[in-house]
């Protein structure tokens, strides 16, 4: 067995390679979900699929925020850019995402006023500098984001700043996970846990799922050394009928989070009583919105907002492969009218959308268009 | 806007909010360091980004392994154009 040299610490690599093939029970069928989308990236980017026994299955979870996002509020978002006031600023991960009427791209291309930002300090900023317009921040993802936009939300209301809103679409990964797990066609032994969130939120917050769900939740880092050490730790604590919290990546993530971070988004954000997402549809207490103290920043009061639903194209799966019930290429657009250079859905648009990452690595590599790192 | 992009600090600036120029493979920016509030990094220091905001502090051997990581999955063009973007705000897309 050979790795390519990329693989720092290869003797490493293969000696958990084959903990994992002596730890997996020949009996048994291993349904593990990698909850965030950075991780489904890595896992297709280092062709780990192809490592891992057949009996272990890794499932792709809910963590990719752009694509958990219901087109509605892309819509709901576009609607008010196109009042000649407003100037539309989002993450570049937002402008090719597809709203029923096209992309905030397209929406920009036939006039809107539609700005890339990378950081919503720099929308606050744009609104400093154009005081006779409006800047609303279309804010998207989970825990790793929302205290950025916390942040500049108590900047925006400590100066006074009037011509600034935040379009707030963060969410939440905690009942997601519960929504998963409540679902009743979905059978998992245990979960690969999100690094980045963990990094804000600590570990604390997914005692409950070892705890009442009876389940294996190992936080891991990104590298493929860290995810096989987490299927490692995850295959340990089955076989030993244990279910625990298990931070695999303490080197970045601390037991309790980041406390300045909580605390931002403790001051700014509420919970949602209820918020959509894609493929899981409505799950209660699962999204934020501004407190009332932020009313004035909220783009949701500021402006009357249509609250339109819109079902995914309808040929489109998106749902089920977002449930993991389906494999990105079981989806009937896949690889044809849906590609990442023409994505139908948002799970073809981010990197981090297990369509897009299935179809640049593994759909790619049955091509015989790209190589992939797995042993020779 | 999922990545986490290390970068060394080279100077602390208040603002009067709290921040600093960050260098990340050549390229300076501003971060913002109020999320770090508890734990406030020195110059030399190394931060994981996320969207403009540096969000913990890491050893060097981190930040060189994160760099890698973001290498190859193929990311690290998408990471210095998030680097670059930092304060330059509005810009074409």
């Amino acid at each position: 067995m050979k790795f390519v040299d990329e693989f720092r610490d290869s003797e490493l690599i293969t000696r958990a390679r084959d903990e994992i093939r002596r730890l997996a029970d020949p009996a048994r069928h291993y349904r593990l979900m990698e909850v965030c989308g950075g991780h489904t990236h890595a896992i297709y980017r280092f062709g780990l699929k192809d490592v891992l026994p057949s009996n272990l299955e890794l499932i792709h979870g809910p963590g990719c925020p752009v694509c958990v996002l219901p087109m509605g509020r892309i819509d709901d978002g576009l609607e008010l850019a196109g009042r000649p006031d407003v100037i539309f600023a989002a993450f570049g991960d937002m402008m090719r995402v597809p709203g029923a009427h096209g992309s905030p791209l397209e929406h920009k291309a036939r006039g809107v006023d539609v700005r890339i930002v990378y950081s919503p300090t720099d929308a606050l900023k744009l609104a400093r500098s154009n005081p006779g317009r409006h800047v609303m921040f279309f804010a998207i993802g989970f825990e790793t984001t929302a205290p950025s936009t916390a942040l500049t939300l108590m900047r925006a209301r400590a100066e006074g700043i009037g011509n600034f809103s935040v379009f707030c679409n963060h969410v939440t990964i905690i009942p997601a996970i519960r929504a998963i797990l409540d679902s009743p066609d979905m059978r998992l032994d245990g979960f690969i846990g999100p690094g980045h969130v963990s990094t804000v939120i600590g570990c604390r917050p997914y005692e409950w799922i070892a705890r009442t769900e009876g389940k294996p939740i190992v936080v891991s880092g990104f590298e493929p050394l860290d995810l096989l050490q987490s299927i490692v730790m995850l295959l340990r604590q089955l076989r030993d009928g244990r279910a625990e919290v298990e931070n695999q990546y303490q080197r970045v993530v601390p037991w309790e989070g980041n406390r300045a971070a909580l605390a931002a988004m403790a001051e700014v954000f509420e919970l949602r009583p209820y918020f959509e997402w894609r493929g899981l549809g409505f799950i209660s207490q699962s999204a934020l919105r501004l407190r009332e103290e932020y009313a004035r920043w909220d783009a949701e009061r500021v402006f009357s907002v249509a609250g339109v639903r819109v079902t995914d194209p309808k040929a489109a799966q998106c749902g089920e492969v977002l449930k993991g019930v389906l494999k990105p290429a079981q989806c009937k657009l896949f690889g044809k009218e849906c590609t990442p250079e023409h994505p139908v859905g948002a799970l073809m648009v981010s990197s981090e959308g297990s369509c897009a990452a299935y179809y640049n690595y593994e759909h790619r590599k049955t091509a015989g268009q790209l190589r992939i790192l797995t042993p020779a | 806007m999922c990545l986490a992009i290390p970068g060394r600090i080279v100077e602390l600036v208040s603002d009067p909010v709290p921040l600093a120029l960050v260098e990340v493979t050549g390229v300076r920016r501003r971060v913002d360091l109020g999320l770090l509030h508890d734990d406030m990094p020195k110059v030399g220091d190394w931060v994981l980004i996320h969207v403009g905001f540096a969000m913990s502090r890491i050893s060097e051997e981190q930040a060189a392994e994160q760099m890698r990581m973001i290498a190859m999955l193929g990311e690290d063009e998408a990471a210095m154009e998030e680097v670059r973007g930092y304060g330059l705000e509005g810009r074409e897309p």
